[in-house]
């Protein structure tokens, strides 16, 4: 009836899962208490679950890379803890099984629902905007996308409780991803929610490459869009022509697990070596999916604190667009070792020193659109500069990496974990902060406070390089990646550098997660009553903050690169006197509903429970095909409505006429 | 209706959204006159045109989980492992059969689109029912196809070629199945509501993804089923 | 006064059907497409079933080629025009993700069999 699930599945004896299993209890009943208490429920699934608009969908993605980064963390702090501990006789307090499902859940959920969320999350929050545009193309989908994500990171938490967690790596090579390397669910776990939440990004994908090409305000060319819609852009062509092949990948390893297939097997013809080949051709594009909106961020940021336009607009442009299409063709460089010879090597080898060339074209112009500026060191500029210097260090040492002979010797050694995280770290992590504080009073209406968001950049710029500075020098006196004990004394007090730094970077999350709190309590005097609280060059500010649920009340006709600024300069009043109807999507449960069955169906397959992915599937059809009948999918909101809103932000000019 | 921008009565300029680049050049005479404009409620063409370029980059990233499964057939299909290879399963004249069906399919789903296009509902539906049945005859001779292999001892499980072959051949199936499921679901909406625009969008739709299953198959009997005999 | 009706200068209206009434598909255009799919399709299964020498990879593969680019042009209705722009772009930038894809993996595994396992090229190990 169960398939493989039985109450054994739920680990009783091991005292560190159950904590932190009861903690994620306690957590989540608290959390359900309170809107209990309050009586949200409804509002909850009205405005929020079931909602269509984009701002609220980016607030939702927000809200689960936080959670998640937290998650995250805490497998960090536990490996960290663990090699400073497991020395010579010190056998650590983790198990090699347990620290193997660690680090393979730290790298999943960093990248997957921690990274991802936190960039498509700012997508949502802010292109449409900037775009001049009232919503995504397709804003059911929209919500559809954030709960298939949702669903995944609910997978890799429920795999603590109920039964296990890959042991394979963030990636789960194969052979030892398969059935006979690893018989348990913890594979299928890993699977599942990578290909549920791989799904829902393919999709956001479609979705914003078609509102960007489609629903620019008039005037607004490709050449006139913000760096950051430019980045968006290429980042989601990246998504939808490299998420497929981890589907596939994916795909291809779930048949041999579930059907005896021999894909990837060491035996009847299988090729293990295939899994790499594909699974990178996905896997690096990935990293710049998450490297260039953080790129377009501060191309935002960077000219608002420089009082400048941006210097070089389209090399910035150009260089984008090259980083894009020469990420396609380097993922060869992750296997060097696997033996292919020196032609290929060299081939992938160059490509990827070549990335560093428009990358270098970014820095430059960063740097000099802040020479001659007037800098405001606010903490967005203080995390665009901590990323300055950080991504430039760990881009060198990705050079490094790219020649093919030093790999053969720093190949999966900490150096290539501390090269990963440098840039991954100073990069995309420095820049969703970066982000989050500059845009938070658009997303909120008001800003984060400011003395917290300082002390807490300055844990993580010094925690980083205090954790990952010694990781360098281990990995080149030869310490592996993903042990969980070792026998070198010249080793053992760097790894115990590296620890304190992780508790560095740990005071900053908590100065951050204090940060949240006090400028909640603190919102009405930090509320951003213009619109525009840093001098905005861009779109998004032209309109109140938090942004009207039709974002534009009339849309703007754009003349010029940074349309606002171009605005202001001309001293256009945005003020209206006369409103139109808005056209306005509906919020739907279609997209809860569809996701929620998918999650069934891959609960249903990790514990083989062959009748309950059945009647799953079944739901996300009979779903579909309902949704397809269901002709009550918008509404106007009346001009008196918007004239009314407009007015509590008082935007509504007395008509002349 | 038209694309181009109109002045409405207050001054401003009425635009449908999806002509950015387009307006840009309407709007060089109308600088002085407006610096935002309200869109037009009428929003029926510009929808579905926005739709369309949707439905179409998803099939593009479809067309890439394809080349995922082809990249993996060409580097297997030589793994038969001891077991039989492409040359002593594959039945041509089935096969040739079958591609016919899909051919077939894909001009009377061209018919359906046509039809549509000259507003006439019944005809719509009755090509599309001829379309459903082409594709259930090329969805049978498949799965005939797959069970007498494995009712012979080459199921997907024998070899890492097999794998290949079952799973590549098997995605376009399932594929084509969705497809049915689809035209289906469009014919009983067409007979309900009529051809309506949301209706019209989603038969194009329908037809692209039609059509494209095609062009996969045109993949799947040259590098699978041709390839494997002529060698 | 109602205002709404005067078109910007330069713009003459499109006329009223753009999606679906001048620029349509027409019969022709399925008629040609499918006479010429089909005859795309029977040559190389003809030179295959009859065993000619002509039935090589390299033929197949043109013959692939072709009924493809057939079915864009005719039944996928792709072309240059303004409205089909991103299509065309989309399609062309697919185009090349499958070259990289195909190309690139078989490469990479090419070499791989070389370097690491040469009795496997010799129809060794998987035969």
């Amino acid at each position: 009836m169960f398939g493989k699930l039985t109450l054994s599945a739920i680990p009783y004896t091991n005292p560190i899962i159950m904590g932190a299993v009861a903690f994620m209890v306690i957590c989540v009943i608290a959390v359900l208490g309170t809107i209990t208490y309050f009586g949200k429920w409804k509002w909850l699934w009205t405005e929020w679950l079931t909602s269509v608009d984009h701002k609220k969908i980016g607030i939702m993605y927000l809200i689960l890379a936080a959670i998640m980064l937290l998650r995250g963390f805490a497998d960090a702090i536990m490996m960290r803890s663990q090699q400073a501990l497991a020395y010579g006789s010190n056998m650590g307090y983790l198990p090699p099984g347990h620290f193997d499902q660690v680090f393979s859940a730290h790298g999943t959920i960093m990248i997957f629902f921690m990274a991802m969320p936190f960039i498509i999350g700012l997508m949502n929050c802010i292109l449409p905007l900037q775009l001049g545009a009232r919503d995504v193309a397709f804003p059911l989908m929209n919500n559809l996308s954030f709960w298939l994500t949702a669903a995944g990171a609910v997978l890799v938490n429920v795999s603590l409780a109920v039964g296990n967690f890959s042991r394979a790596g963030w990636l789960g090579f194969a052979p030892l991803s398969e059935l006979h390397y690893s018989p348990g669910v913890g594979v299928d776990y890993w699977i599942w929610a990578l290909q549920i939440s791989g799904i829902g990004t393919t999709l956001t994908g479609v979705n914003f490459i078609a509102t960007i090409l489609k629903m620019r305000a008039p005037g607004m060319t490709l050449m006139r869009m913000p760096v950051f819609a430019w980045a968006s852009l290429c980042t989601n062509i990246l998504i939808v022509a490299a998420f497929p092949l981890l589907t596939v990948t994916l795909g291809l390893l779930t048949m041999d697990r579930y059907l005896g297939m021999h894909f990837f097997t060491n035996s009847l013809g299988g090729d293990p070596m295939m899994y790499i080949n594909l699974i990178w051709i996905w896997g690096h594009p990935e990293v710049y999916i998450l490297m260039l909106p953080l790129f377009g961020v501060y191309s935002e940021i960077v000219p608002t604190f420089s009082g400048k336009r941006l210097f070089g607009y389209t090399s910035m442009v150009y260089a984008t667009m090259a980083i894009a299409l020469l990420s396609l063709i380097v993922w060869l460089h992750h296997f060097f070792t696997m033996g292919n010879g020196a032609d290929v090597n060299t081939f992938f080898g160059i490509t990827t020193m070549i990335i560093a060339v428009p990358t270098g074209v970014k820095i430059f112009n960063w740097l000099l659109t802040m020479y001659r500026g007037r800098v405001r060191m606010e903490t967005p500029m203080l995390w665009t500069i901590g990323f300055l210097i950080t991504f430039t260090i760990g881009g060198m040492s990705g050079v490094l990496l790219a020649e093919p002979p030093a790999d053969f010797v720093l190949h999966n050694s900490l150096f290539l974990v501390a090269h990963f995280h440098n840039v991954i770290i100073g990069g995309v992590v420095f820049g969703i902060f970066a982000g989050i504080t500059y845009w938070a009073p658009k997303i909120f209406g008001f800003r984060l406070n400011e003395r917290l968001g300082r002390a807490s950049f300055w844990c993580w710029f010094i925690g980083f390089y205090v954790a990952f500075m010694p990781l360098y020098a281990l990995g080149l006196m030869g310490a592996t990646r993903r042990m969980d004990h070792y026998d070198v004394a010249a080793w053992h007090p760097l790894f115990i550098v590296a620890a304190i730094g992780a508790a560095i970077i740990f005071a900053g999350i908590i100065l951050q997660v204090a940060q949240v709190v006090v400028s909640i309590r603190q919102r009405e005097q930090t509320r951003d009553l213009t619109g525009d609280p840093w001098n905005g060059r861009t779109l998004e500010w032209a309109i109140p903050s938090p942004a009207p649920a039709y974002n534009f009340a009339r849309i703007p006709v754009v003349r010029e690169r940074d349309a606002f600024w171009d605005m202001k300069q001309r001293g256009v009043d945005l003020k209206s006197s006369t409103f139109v109807p808005i056209h306005m999507p509906r919020n739907k449960a279609a997209g809860f509903i569809i996701a929620g069955c998918a999650f069934v169906v891959a609960f249903a397959m990790i514990w083989h429970i062959w009748w309950l992915a059945i009647t799953g599937l079944a739901g996300v059809l009979v779903t579909l095909i309902r949704h397809a009948f269901d002709d009550d999918r918008d509404y106007h909101l009346g001009a008196d409505e918007v004239r009314r809103i407009e007015g509590l932000h008082g935007r509504v000019q007395a008509r002349s006429m | 209706m038209s694309n181009d921008p109109v002045l409405m009565q207050d001054g401003s300029l009425a635009l449908k959204p999806g002509y950015a680049d387009h307006a840009a050049d309407a709007l060089r005479d109308l600088r002085q006159r407006g610096d935002a404009v309200d869109f037009e409620v009428e929003h029926h063409h510009d929808v579905a045109s926005t739709i369309q370029l949707g439905f179409w980059i998803y099939l593009m990233s479809d067309c890439l989980l394809f080349s995922g499964l082809f990249a993996t057939y060409a580097l297997l299909n030589s793994h038969t492992a001891g077991g039989p290879a492409g040359s002593q399963l594959f039945d041509l004249p089935n096969v040739l059969i079958e591609t016919m069906f899909l051919l077939f399919s894909s001009f009377t789903c061209g018919l359906a689109t046509l039809a549509m296009n000259a507003d006439r509902r019944n005809a719509t539906v009755g090509w599309l029912a001829v379309t459903f049945l082409l594709g259930l005859g090329f969805i049978t001779i498949e799965v005939r196809e797959f069970a007498h292999m494995v009712a012979i001892g080459a199921g997907p499980d024998r070899s890492a070629f097999l794998s290949s072959f079952f799973t590549l051949v098997a995605t376009h199936g399932l594929h084509v199945t969705c497809g049915l499921i689809f035209m289906a679901v469009m014919m009983v909406a067409v007979l309900k509501k009529g051809l309506t625009p949301t209706n019209r969008a989603r038969l194009v739709n329908l037809s692209l993804f039609w059509h494209f299953l095609d062009i996969i198959w045109v993949g799947v009997f040259s590098l699978v089923y041709l390839f494997g005999v002529a060698h | 006064m109602n205002v709404a009706n005067e078109a910007v200068a330069g713009h003459a209206p499109h006329g009223s059907h753009g999606a679906h009434g001048a620029h349509g598909p027409t019969h022709k255009q399925y008629a040609i497409g499918f006479a010429l799919a089909i005859i795309l399709t029977v040559i190389p299964f003809a030179l295959v079933m009859s065993h000619t020498l002509a039935a090589t990879p390299l033929v197949i593969a043109g013959f692939a080629l072709a009924q493809i680019v057939v079915h864009v042009v005719y039944f996928l209705h792709v072309d240059t025009s303004e409205e089909k722009r991103w299509n065309l772009m989309a399609l062309l930038y697919t185009a090349v993700m499958v070259f990289i894809v195909l190309g690139g993996s078989l490469w990479i595994m090419h070499h791989l069999y070389v370097n690491m396992v040469p009795h496997a090229m010799h129809g060794g190990v998987w035969k």
